[in-house]
């Protein structure tokens, strides 16, 4: 993982004249993690699209900078890890074809079959790697998710609901997770779980103002 | 050459999803046959002129093309995979993955369109001047691709998709379907090689503008 | 503003009556007789409406589009206000020139449509418009809304100057300029009108030019009021 920071700046979003939120400003960098809490509704998950580039921001700016220089936000993707209720994986594909064909998509570099299978047996998922995602259970694609968000080695983990749809083995497989990256890397995590916002030394509320 | 082989990925991903679910090339083919009957039935015994036949034949491919060139988007969109992509792959490399694929797939159909066209109105569809009709061919199909690929990638993110990708193709097709019917009608004929070449101009000049202007302006359809 | 209002309202009148008034004669002798047209007669005074609606209308189109661009480029929404009011006149001006130039048609050639290309041009481009707008309400988020209609406009703006120039060279047709026709691009480009019919027709021209910015900037102050109000009764 590469020493990344960003630094988001009076970030407002607003949809339909409607403003989700305002004025957001967030500073990160290897070693740091943060919690965006708040009640349903109150735009945590579009805070963290807008933050992983996957929203653009109504007003204000987020720069990212890997070792110093200047990240643009098209080569983001090699440095971004993501997981989110609302991400799909592709389900006439199997969980290992899924990890391969997107990190070739990605273009990931020393990403081999040896990565794939070490990432599938720390999710729980290598008796399962051949079977087409289509079978697989909620908690099991939850775990899919985590492979294909650690699979590069991001310097950025985004966590949207961490632990969604996970059993007890889930979660512990998510600690781990999440203790790796907050010593190599930066972790922003979105959750109404107080367990959960305090593995995060930083944390923002939104929807009180 | 990150780029590259990110995109050739893509649409490798693409075609093996499409071998898989075989959606859409089952019922493009369907559709063909479906159309092509459709208008034999209605001519019967008569025997179309020749710009009549080259008008038919650009109908089928239009019409193929409106039910097939969309789903590279729309199905992304529905199965909600498009954030997926957005995160793996940057918006040249989704745009120019979708429109090789759609180029791909017009040719296919052109290809199934003219053998079926060959075979059921053997008398009047004979190809006079082979040179044009391929060229017309090849470069319709790349036409074709470039104004129907960003046209799907609108199409995707707006309501109702069915009806709507026909609308707003037709106006931005038209010149390429009079362009490429005239050019069929000469190789039908018979004319010289040469009689298509204002033709060719025309079909590259739009291929060109619309891809140019499809790639500038793909991020502002892609990125939210 | 005022003079926009204003002379479009004096120039148009002007136009109309002197269009309809000033009589034909074989050999004009002063400025207040027309040349006869061999061909037209008296219905050459229709090109003083006609082709000034139908400039008008592809002028709306160029606008909306330039508005268009603007906002995907700034996301500001008041660009998108301007844009699809733009668009929304342009309509108006485009069906207005397609059914002038099919009354034209019917009396000049026979029939009220032919299919040549300047006449599909138009009709064309009422089907842009007509999808635009489509378009449009098939989007529900204002933003994906003025952003994608925006790209449509540009890329349907790409094909217009196929149509416009490279067209009517191609194929032959009843519209002066095109292939068939040894006289080159007609009356009008080739600034073959006689002086004063040229001056009213440009008078015409500039009239509608400037009726097309007095009714855009109503319409946009008037989109202006209704946006407010609907963000403040939130």
């Amino acid at each position: 993982m590469s020493a990344l920071s960003l630094i988001a700046t009076g970030v407002t979003k607003e949809f339909n004249r409607r403003t989700i939120f305002r004025d957001v400003s967030i500073s990160l960098s290897r070693g740091e993690s943060l919690a965006i809490t708040g009640r349903n509704g109150s735009g945590k998950s579009t805070l963290v699209k807008v933050v992983a580039g996957l929203l653009s921001a109504t007003r204000g700016k987020v720069e990212y900078a890997v070792d110093g220089i200047r990240l643009d936000v098209e080569d983001l993707r090699h440095h971004i890890g993501f997981v989110s209720p609302y991400l799909q994986l592709y389900d006439e594909f199997s969980g290992n074809e899924n990890l391969e064909l997107l990190s070739k998509i990605r273009s990931d570099v020393r990403i081999d079959a040896g990565r794939i299978q070490e990432v599938l047996e720390t999710v729980g998922l290598w008796e399962r790697r051949l079977d087409y995602v289509r079978t697989y259970s909620s908690g099991m694609k939850q775990r899919l998710k985590y492979a294909f968000a650690v699979l590069h080695r991001p310097s950025l983990l985004m966590l949207d609901e961490p632990t969604s749809n996970l059993d007890h083995d889930g979660i512990a497989m998510v600690k781990k997770i999440v203790d790796e990256q907050k010593k190599h890397g930066v972790l922003i995590v979105a959750t109404n779980d107080a367990g959960e916002a305090g593995w995060c030394s930083a944390n923002i509320e939104l929807g009180k103002r | 050459m990150g780029r590259l082989s990110g995109t050739y990925a893509l649409i490798r991903k693409d075609v093996h999803s499409e071998l898989r679910t075989r959606y859409a090339l089952n019922a493009l083919l369907m559709f063909v046959v479906t159309a092509v009957a459709t208008i034999l039935f209605a001519l019967r015994s008569d025997q179309p002129t020749s710009s009549v036949l080259s008008g038919l034949y650009w109908v089928v491919v239009f019409f193929t093309a409106m039910s097939g060139l969309s789903r590279t988007f729309v199905s992304e969109e529905e199965r909600g995979t498009t954030m997926t992509l957005q995160l793996v792959a940057s918006p040249s490399t989704v745009y120019f993955a979708k429109l090789l694929f759609n180029t791909v797939l017009t040719f296919s159909m052109t290809i199934a369109v003219t053998i079926l066209y060959m075979t059921v109105f053997s008398n009047a569809f004979v190809i006079k001047t082979f040179s044009i009709f391929a060229g017309t061919v090849v470069l319709g199909s790349l036409g074709f691709a470039s104004a129907s690929t960003i046209i799907a990638a609108i199409v995707a993110k707006a309501n109702t998709r069915g009806t709507l990708y026909p609308v707003l193709s037709f106006p931005i097709l038209i010149v390429l379907l009079m362009t490429v019917m005239n050019a069929t009608t000469k190789s039908l004929d018979g004319e010289e090689f040469y009689s298509a070449l204002p033709d060719f101009q025309i079909l590259i000049g739009y291929f060109l503008a619309m891809t140019g202007g499809s790639y500038l302006l793909f991020e502002y359809v892609w990125k939210d | 503003m005022k003079f926009a209002k204003y002379g479009s309202i004096t120039l148009i009148t002007f136009v109309l009556f002197a269009g309809i008034s000033i009589p034909l004669s074989p050999t004009p002798q002063n400025w207040l007789q027309f040349p006869v047209i061999p061909g037209l007669e008296e219905k050459a005074r229709n090109i003083l409406y006609h082709v000034p609606v139908a400039w008008t209308a592809v002028v709306a189109f160029l606008v909306s589009m330039y508005y268009g661009f603007r906002y995907l480029k700034t996301r500001d929404i008041d660009y998108d206000i301007k844009s699809v009011s733009a668009a929304g006149l342009g309509f108006l001006f485009c069906f207005l020139a397609t059914i002038t130039g099919a009354l034209w048609a019917k009396f000049n050639w026979g029939s009220f449509w032919n299919w040549d290309p300047r006449e599909t041009s138009i009709f064309v481009l009422l089907l842009i418009y007509g999808a635009y707008f489509a378009l449009r309400s098939a989007l529900e988020t204002e933003e994906k809304r003025a952003a994608l209609s925006a790209v449509y406009s540009m890329i349907a703006g790409i094909t217009v100057p196929f149509f416009i120039f490279v067209m009517p060279r191609i194929m032959s047709g009843l519209h002066p300029g095109a292939k068939g026709d040894s006289e080159g691009a007609g009356p009008v480009v080739q600034m073959k009108m006689s002086p004063n019919m040229l001056v009213i027709f440009l008078l015409g021209l500039l009239g509608f030019t400037l009726l097309f910015i007095w009714l855009l900037n109503v319409r946009v102050r008037l989109a202006r009021i209704e946006y407010e109000r609907s963000t403040h009764h939130e």
